[in-house]
């Protein structure tokens, strides 16, 4: 789950890492009384709140430039805010469509000395918590660590032990931080490491923290993710999601147990486990076709699930046609199958649909399919399958 | 022989009671493996019945070892619980504990694999259709099924599975059998970043058992794991051995159903990982349909049987 940079700054605060003042607003009746709030006389930086990165270089649907901007007076804040505010945000990471700003944060602005990277995740082949940091802020860390990857400097964390003074140092030092710097960017590694292990976070980014000319080290821009697996634990940080920021398509998806992630192609797939449906994806690539959804109905995929994801899927107006992959290794085929026909039958589908089924009881299954009397293609494997439906869509 | 676990091995279920669990139980018991105990916290001393199988029940599961010699376990556990069920199995001095149970929090899978270091339990998934290996019965019965893969598609024989995705590893299966050929082991690791054993793990167990004369190994995006044990058969591996990975269409960034399945950087792509596959010299299965068959290629290419 994400969240927003003024809710996870809020986080930051929480846990003792430092952040230029900033407050949020939701409603632009509540702009004045946040610029009041800040309590800041000198220029201001007016944030558009969105899950996506990129934000300072994307451009508005209207032809304004720059989700984030800089106000040199509260007056000029307001107006950009207005300007930003119910606007649709395109950045290199949100598509085409873009994402409407709903809420703009207002911080002030600082001096910066120098720009910096930090950010804390698992190491998959340490199974570890690592803490990575650069010389190198306020850029795509990604070019650093393929152009200069003696740039980025990595701690891993014992998680028996938890994040020491020495590395928290050591950190530092690499940095080339000194004096006031040196410490205040060792308490707020310690800060970090503490608010990333407490809260189940999959992911802490801080691109940049910069230093300021008064020898503060502060996290400018601030990107949380958490692990859904642990959400159970931490309310407080459910109550942060922001269903705008979702597809709705993947929230309804969710309320059957469904995994559901919206892709710009037109073959809607329906596929059981997670592996399989990535491969079904590639497959129907690999014919010629583009998918339109990865869908995952889980290992027993019951009537009621099949009947949620034909429906989930038709709203998607550019599906063309459908793929049902299946396999049915203790579940039975024939389940399957009727779920399959009964949803056909119900939402009177008119596009193709290709099913592959296999496994168990897949005889009855097929036999079902056929004497639907409806226009549903039966397939063998899923090479076939997807080939009919590349074929039936083009 | 097989790896891991062979139709001998004394199995006992965590979370045998719960419905996931009992289900998987009775498929497990009617395949022929030797489920020799169950545990469920409270429920000692009452029995899990099934046909003529009446499955003792203990409340912990130092207490199931002690009185079966269970040396194996299986994990239903739900998420919350789960990885305190994976240490419980460590500390009753398990050989081998494979953790079905999906969802388990990154933070709990972090603390119980360091608390595992030194200890002599080998951990399979969590998050993992668990491990099978096939008996001479009909349908493969009289094997070892651990977990929750179908037992039927199965076949007695010499080809090695190795996968991340529980429905991807039925689908290699299905056709290995399909095609005639058996297997001796089929070892789903799961699809969590944070995982008990490995693609390489399992590929060495494979590469050193005479049973074993073929290997599918099957990936995801995400990690560097399928890399790191292409690179090790390159250098030790004389046994054929075809790949494929999932996810050549999946957009950067978006979790695919499984949480190791997240695509980072450009080294954890489909594309980078077929492209180190191919440089290893593992024929890469172009399409999921053509996992069989790219070990075939293999295995003519080396002049080596399958079966």
């Amino acid at each position: 789950m994400n969240i927003h940079e003024y809710q996870a700054k809020a986080l930051f605060e929480k846990f003792g890492v430092a952040v230029p003042r900033g407050v949020a607003a939701r409603t632009p009746t509540e702009f004045e009384s946040a610029l009041a709030t800040l309590g800041h006389e000198g220029p201001i930086i007016v944030k558009s709140q969105i899950h996506a990165g990129g934000r300072g270089k994307g451009t508005f649907t209207d032809g304004f430039k720059g989700g984030v901007k800089f106000a040199k007076t509260k007056a000029e804040a307001l107006e950009l805010a207005n300007r930003m505010f119910n606007n649709t945000l395109v950045t290199a990471q949100t598509g085409p469509a873009g994402r409407k700003v709903q809420t703009i944060y207002f911080t002030q602005a600082c001096d910066i000395t120098k720009e910096y990277y930090l950010a804390i995740l698992l190491d998959r082949v340490t199974s570890r918590p690592v803490i990575v940091a650069s010389t190198e802020g306020g850029v795509e860390i990604e070019k650093v660590a393929h152009e200069t990857p003696d740039k980025i400097f990595k701690i891993i964390v014992d998680p028996a032990i938890g994040l020491q003074g020495y590395q928290a140092r050591e950190l530092a030092f690499r940095l080339g931080l000194t004096g006031d710097y040196f410490k205040n960017a060792v308490k707020l590694i310690g800060a970090l490491y503490t608010m990333y292990w407490e809260t189940d976070a999959a992911m802490v980014e801080v691109n940049p923290l910069i230093t300021t000319p008064t020898g503060q080290v502060l996290a400018l821009d601030a990107k949380v993710s958490f692990d859904d697996n642990a959400l159970f634990r931490h309310p407080d940080i459910v109550a942060l999601r922001d269903l705008n920021e979702e597809d709705s398509k993947e929230i309804e998806a969710a309320k059957f147990n469904l995994s559901y992630i919206a892709l710009d192609g037109n073959i809607a797939c329906l596929v059981n486990g997670a592996g399989l449906a990535m491969s079904t994806m590639d497959i129907i690539k690999y014919y010629g076709g583009s998918p339109a959804n990865f869908l995952d109905v889980g290992g027993g995929a019951s009537k009621d699930q099949v009947q949620a994801a034909f429906k989930i899927i038709l709203t998607d107006p550019n599906v063309k046609g459908i793929m049902v992959n299946i396999f049915g290794g203790i579940m039975d085929c024939n389940t399957i199958a009727t779920g399959v026909v009964a949803a056909t039958r119900e939402l009177g589908l008119k596009i193709p649909l290709v099913v592959r089924l296999e496994g168990n009881n897949v005889a009855a299954g097929k036999k079902t399919l056929a004497e639907s009397g409806l226009k549903i293609d039966s397939a063998d494997t899923m090479a076939d399958a997807a080939q009919k439906i590349v074929k039936l869509v083009a | 022989m097989a790896i891991i676990v062979t139709e001998k091995t004394k199995v006992l279920v965590q979370g045998i009671t719960g419905e996931f669990g009992g289900r998987h139980t009775k498929l497990s018991l009617d395949y022929g493996s030797a489920i020799v105990a169950g545990v469920t916290p409270g429920k000692g001393g009452q029995f899990f019945e099934h046909g003529s199988h009446r499955v003792p029940i203990f409340n912990t599961v130092r207490d199931a070892v002690a009185a079966t010699g269970a040396t194996a376990s299986a994990v239903f556990v739900p998420p919350p619980f789960a990885a305190d069920a994976i240490l419980e199995g460590v500390d009753a001095g398990l050989e081998l504990c494979v953790a079905i149970t999906e969802g388990i929090p990154i933070k709990d899978m972090i603390r119980a694999k360091r608390a595992m270091l030194g200890s002599k339990t080998r951990l399979i998934g969590p998050n993992c259709p668990g491990i099978v290996t096939p008996g001479t019965g009909k349908d493969s019965s009289g094997g070892c099924r651990i977990g929750i893969a179908p037992g039927y598609i199965h076949k007695k024989g010499h080809v090695g599975v190795v996968s991340r995705s529980g429905t991807l590893t039925y689908e290699a299966v299905f056709q290995l059998t399909s095609k005639g050929l058996g297997q001796t082991t089929s070892v789903g690791i799961g699809g969590d970043p944070v995982n008990g054993t490995s693609h390489l793990d399992v590929i060495k167990m494979f590469n050193d058992d005479p049973e074993t004369w073929g290997i599918i190994m099957i990936g995801e995006i995400g990690g560097n794991a399928e890399a790191e044990a292409a690179r090790w058969v390159k250098a030790n591996c004389k046994k054929p051995v075809a790949g494929f990975i999932a996810g050549a269409t999946a957009p950067a960034g978006r979790r695919m159903g499984h949480a190791g399945a997240v695509v980072g950087g450009a080294e954890d792509t489909a594309a980078a990982k077929i492209a180190v596959f191919k440089e290893c010299g593992i024929e890469t299965a172009v399409t999921p349909s053509d996992m069989a068959d790219a070990l075939i290629r293999a295995a003519q290419a080396r002049g080596a049987k399958l079966a």
